[in-house]
């Protein structure tokens, strides 16, 4: 478990003061001049050696795509862009770092905007996230007022931060998207190549990183690389936001190290199961778009991204869903369908169409009103989604539904013989013999 | 260039070839629905994957993935790509399924039945069952305008319509709006689309989504003889396939000509087909007692044979109308030199050209395609918006591939992109012409700077003067040197080209157009299809034409001719291309064809042509203008000739420039007789009040 000296995020919990001073009490802002005058390239490449991989969902390596944007610019501005769109069902790591933290993050942005030779960065948050606007609003405006940031700013390095509000759409948590929203237009996915490192907002090179991707950096570049490293097994290293959801007795946002067992974290920040862990049915280990995994493969699952892939899901976000056996888990992942479903931009044939048509189908399953050849088909449909669309909002809705049907297909087909054995919702009146 | 190897044949291609080009020209078909040649890529339908190999284990967007961006193999071997591999396949069909679950089956119903890109790629590309067992999804018809019907229901969110208003057509009237499979293609408040090359959406919809609203439910597609013509609505002649059933013309297309309307046309060329079956002249008239009477050819022959050698021959004048062919215009010459009258005009506006100054001092001389090699660019007394619809979609696509300044002296306009308002009349012009003005810099900073001078600017009674101003300033600034000539006129008719190769301008002592419609000038007056002259009361007139119009209503005598569409004639497009447009059906009732009608009234006259068939009248014009034998070439203006034009000089009045098109729907006897042009006009106009339902 993590020492308490070991945390990044001081103030998870609001106990303290999310303004200023307090957070130059808790040490942010500590040392930015100096850390900055170490040179780009120093940042890069400490960033690299912490192992840093991106908390957004997909994992990449933090340092390197850093390293992608052009060290020279060509003419054109450089810009860094943090999504805070944080629209994952089951997440909501970010909303605490913005509610609590945000100095950290304001930090961050200074110095992966330095890293990058940027001299703006927009952070993008979702729509439905009000009062940490208005917090995350709060700390920017300090930081201008303290010339932290700014074009005159004591770090000598021109640079401005604007927070910019999104309209409540999940799809703009998708990189090309947001960027797509943040010029002004309809949030749907750009094509790639060109990646944004190349052509991103406004046809300028572009980097977008995830909330917690951003803020532990100066933390990172204060203890050291070597420092985050310890955390966690090769690969997977460094402390991570937990957010744990769903059938635990006290359901928490927690910062704790990498590759923690997950009988561990719920034990130690979750309050254990509901009901104990013999009632324990499944977790989605990391936001909505990630298969589920069921309770005998989590009893030795690590957090990590490669312990979650080793039993087929995904590390996602680490927002933890937690089920138990009063879960009618084909019912839920019909609610997962029908949220990517709505989600969909509709730009792409295939998920604009398939996410209908899979959230039509488990509807039905839900209930049993199918037959059992739709399983298949089903699982078919999915395959037919993945892979085959312009951005990963097509696999993500694809995912579940294969989780599903992968270790609930029993449960699906005792629900359809349910139903063909009595097809009606009210038993029949029989007449006595 | 880049080496590739499509479906095992290796190819070389420029490095820029996106997949889908590559594999094109490897041979290899790959089916596609958002992608169009001159639309932005939209890489949305999924339809044209293909597996590149050492990628990703998934398919590739084809459109969207250019061969630059493919990674070579380990030893430097050329990117691999296979367009029919299992993977390909697969997809193909996932996306082909995925696409007809919502899609209506009411294909037995569908105007696109027979021409549909679905229908044919799910026979090609798809399964023979769907497993999709729910309840397909329904979506309300839009109102997008009179000219386009919507079927909502079968739209497959391709985007092609919305990016050709947005990108081509340059108006931001229709959008998607809802997400996901709610989205829907609208005019957000239901209004009609204010564009003139709406109709390309039609041609665009790969589905029956976007239907010709006139059109609808006239035909199917295997019943049509297809013509390939020439249109003749305004001066670009752009290229069109005519397509008749029996007698009637049931709709008009747009062929592919990259040098002219690349594959747009406008909406008064493609809609244009209903005026051709409206008041139309099917028979000879005379007027009798003041009362137009129907009458046999001989009755009308002998009516004007009677006045015609009444009369002295300079007391005879002809006027050559928009829509006449060469051939056409040509017999009526040749007629009126044998009645020894000077007195033609084939300029029924009053334009000022005149062949005196040279073929380059009335010809488009940058070339329609030159537009995309301007990098400046003056609009002089003309909308092209209006005047040449297609030709002003050139210049936005040229504002929209690079920088280039735009100036504009005359109305303005919205033109549907920016351009800097100069001024309003000559006086700019002069400034210009002197150097008072920041525009002459840009003009003379450019490489190829280009001057369109339209019909605006040149009907008005000092156009001569305009034209000489316009020449002036294009020496001035360098616009014409060697291997560019950036003085260009915009016609607005058809035939007004071809009327001045032929040199249908008054001869020695011969009245113009407008002198010749004026009171007590001549005692016998031939108009062939000229509806725009006020002809003064007093003369005999013989209109020969297609519609009961202006003319019509003025003659003594009415000879029914042959639309465009009804007769093989030579047109030459404003740049001075020469082009053919084929008969795609028969004439009305007794109505005839132009060139045979003057022959056989040459014979009653007793001045009989010299020609018994088209080939034989098409064999005795070449003999006098060879020009018009060389089909699909462009006549080149010698340069030389503008500066005696600019020398001509003459006082200009202070009147702004003002269109010569004051309504794009009813330039011609065809279109007034449209009840679609019309209606469109009324809506322009906003004189009809639209529900947004």
């Amino acid at each position: 478990m993590l020492h308490d000296r070991d945390r990044i995020f001081t103030n998870l919990y609001g106990l303290q003061s999310p303004g200023l001073d307090a957070a130059r009490m808790r040490g942010n802002w500590d040392g930015t001049k100096f850390l900055l005058e170490q040179g780009r390239d120093w940042i890069i490449d400490e960033m690299k050696k912490s192992g840093l991989r991106g908390r957004g969902g997909a994992g990449f390596p933090t340092g390197m795509k850093w390293s992608f944007m052009p060290k020279q610019s060509d003419g054109r501005p450089h810009y860094l862009v943090v999504n805070a769109d944080e629209s994952e069902p089951g997440t909501c790591k970010d909303r605490e770092i913005m509610r609590h933290d945000p100095h950290l993050l304001v930090e961050g942005c200074l110095i992966a905007s330095f890293a990058m030779g940027a001299h703006a960065a927009y952070i993008y948050i979702r729509g439905e996230y009000i009062a940490e606007r208005d917090a995350l609003q709060r700390a920017v405006d300090e930081a201008y007022e303290a010339k932290l940031i700014g074009k005159d700013n004591v770090h000598g390095y021109p640079f401005d931060l604007y927070v910019h509000h999104g309209a409540g759409a999940y799809i703009c948590g998708e990189e090309t998207a947001l960027l797509e929203s943040l010029e002004g237009k309809k949030g749907m996915p750009r094509l790639k190549p060109p990646f944004p490192a190349n052509m991103g907002l406004y046809g300028c090179p572009t980097t977008v990183n995830n909330v917690e991707s951003i803020a532990v950096a100066g933390t990172i570049l204060r203890r050291g690389a070597a420092w985050f490293a310890s955390f966690g097994r090769p690969n997977n290293v460094g402390t991570k936001l937990y957010g744990i959801s769903g059938h635990v007795n006290t359901p928490c946002v927690v910062e704790d190290a990498m590759s923690i067992p997950f009988k561990e974290l719920i034990e130690k920040h979750g309050g254990g199961i509901r009901g104990g862990w013999d009632n324990l049915l499944a977790i989605i280990p990391g936001g909505a778009s990630c298969p589920v995994i069921p309770a005998e493969q989590c009893m030795d699952l690590i957090m990590d991204f490669d312990g979650t892939r080793a039993v087929k899901s995904s590390f996602g976000t680490a927002g933890v869903l937690v089920m138990d056996k009063s879960t009618d888990i084909v019912r839920a992942i019909a609610r997962i369908s029908y949220f990517f479903k709505h989600e969909s931009c509709g730009q792409c044939t295939p998920c604009r169409e398939g996410t209908g048509w899979m959230w039509r189908v488990l509807n039905r399953m839900a209930e049993g009103r199918a037959q059992k050849r739709e399983i298949d088909a089903l699982l078919d449909v999915t395959t037919r989604i993945e892979g085959h669309t312009i951005c990963a909002l097509g696999d993500a809705a694809a995912w579940p539904v294969q989780g599903l049907i992968r270790h609930f297909r029993p449960e699906i087909e005792r629900r359809i013989d349910q139903y063909a054995a009595n097809p009606h919702s009210e038993p029949v009146l029989q007449a006595a013999e | 260039m880049a080496k590739i190897i499509v479906d095992g044949k290796e190819i070389d291609v420029p490095a820029e070839f996106t997949l889908l080009q590559a594999c094109e020209e490897a041979g290899a078909e790959i089916p596609r629905f958002c992608y169009h040649e001159r639309l932005s890529i939209a890489g949305n339908c999924r339809m044209c994957l293909v597996e590149v190999k050492g990628g990703p284990p998934k398919p590739v967007a084809s459109c969207a993935m250019g061969v630059r961006d493919l990674r070579p193999g380990p030893n430097g071997e050329p990117p691999v790509v296979f367009t029919r591999s299992p993977m390909v396949k697969r997809a193909r069909e996932g996306v082909m399924e995925f696409l007809l679950i919502n899609h209506p089956l009411d294909c037995p119903i569908c105007d696109q039945g027979g021409e549909c890109d679905l229908q044919d790629q799910a026979m090609a590309y798809g399964v023979d069952t769907s497993r999709y067992a729910e309840n397909k999804r329904a979506v309300e018809d839009k109102y997008i305008g009179p000219l386009v019907k919507t079927s909502m229901n079968r739209c497959i969110h391709c985007t092609r319509c919305i990016r050709f208003t947005t990108e081509v057509a340059g108006v931001p009237d229709l959008g998607a709006i809802g997400r996901g499979e709610d989205m829907e293609i609208t005019t957000y408040l239901e209004h009609a689309m204010r564009s003139e090359l709406q109709g390309n959406v039609i041609d665009l919809c790969p589905v029956g989504a976007l239907t010709s609203k006139p059109y609808a439910f006239q035909a199917r597609p295997w019943e049509l003889t297809k013509t390939e013509s020439i249109d003749v609505m305004d001066g670009l002649g752009s290229a069109i396939r005519v397509d008749a059933r029996g007698r009637e013309v049931m709709r008009i297309l747009p062929r592919t000509n990259d040098a002219v309307n690349e594959e747009w046309i406008s909406d008064k060329t493609r809609f244009i087909w209903d005026g051709l079956r409206r008041q139309r002249l099917d028979r000879p008239y005379l007027r009798e007692n003041g009362k137009l009477r129907p009458a046999s050819w001989n009755e009308a022959f002998a009516a004007i044979a009677m006045k015609v050698k009444a009369a002295k021959p300079e007391r005879i004048g002809a006027i050559v109308g928009d829509l006449a062919s060469v051939e056409d215009s040509f017999a009526l010459k040749l007629l009126m030199e044998k009645l020894g009258s000077a007195n033609i005009d084939g300029r029924g506006d009053g334009t000022a050209l005149d062949p005196k100054g040279g073929r380059a001092s009335y010809l488009f001389n940058a070339t329609i395609a030159g537009i995309d090699d301007a990098d400046a660019i003056l609009i002089v007394g003309s909308n092209p918006r209006i005047e040449g619809s297609v030709l002003n979609a050139r210049i936005r696509k040229r504002w929209r591939s690079g920088p280039v300044s735009i100036g504009l002296i005359g109305e303005a306009v919205d033109l549907t992109y920016p351009y800097e308002y100069l001024g309003a009349g000559p006086a700019t012009l002069t400034d210009l012409v002197n150097g008072d003005h920041s525009f002459t810099k840009v003009l003379a900073e450019a490489k190829r700077p280009l001057i369109i001078l339209g019909q605006g600017a040149l009907t008005r009674a000092d156009g001569a003067a305009v034209q000489a101003l316009a020449a002036k300033l294009a020496l001035a600034v360098g616009a014409v040197k060697d291997g560019w000539n950036g003085f260009s006129v915009l016609h607005t008719a058809a035939s007004r080209v071809g009327s001045l190769e032929l040199g249908l301008v008054p001869g020695e002592g011969g009245l113009d157009a407008r002198a010749m419609a004026g009171a007590d000038a001549l005692d016998v007056l031939f108009l062939l299809g000229a509806d725009e002259a006020e002809v003064a009361p007093g003369a005999f007139v013989v209109y020969q034409g297609t519609h009961g119009d202006n003319g019509a209503h003025r003659a003594d005598v009415i000879l029914p001719g042959a639309a465009y569409t009804e007769k093989s004639g030579t047109y030459v497009n404003t740049e001075g291309r020469v082009q053919l447009a084929n008969r795609a059906a028969f004439p009305p009732g007794d109505a005839r064809e132009d060139w045979a009608i003057l022959r056989a009234l040459s014979d009653v006259i007793g001045q009989r042509l010299p020609f018994d068939s088209l080939s034989q009248l098409r064999q005795t014009l070449y003999a006098t203008y060879p020009e018009f034998a060389d089909i699909d070439s462009v006549l080149v203006g010698d340069p030389a000739g503008l500066a005696a034009v600019a020398a001509a000089g003459g006082a200009v009045s202070e009147a702004a420039f003002v269109s010569a098109v004051n309504d794009f729907y009813l330039t011609n006897p065809i279109a007034r007789a449209s009840t679609v042009m019309a209606e469109c006009s009324a809506l322009a106009l906003g004189v009809v009040r639209q529900a947004a339902e």
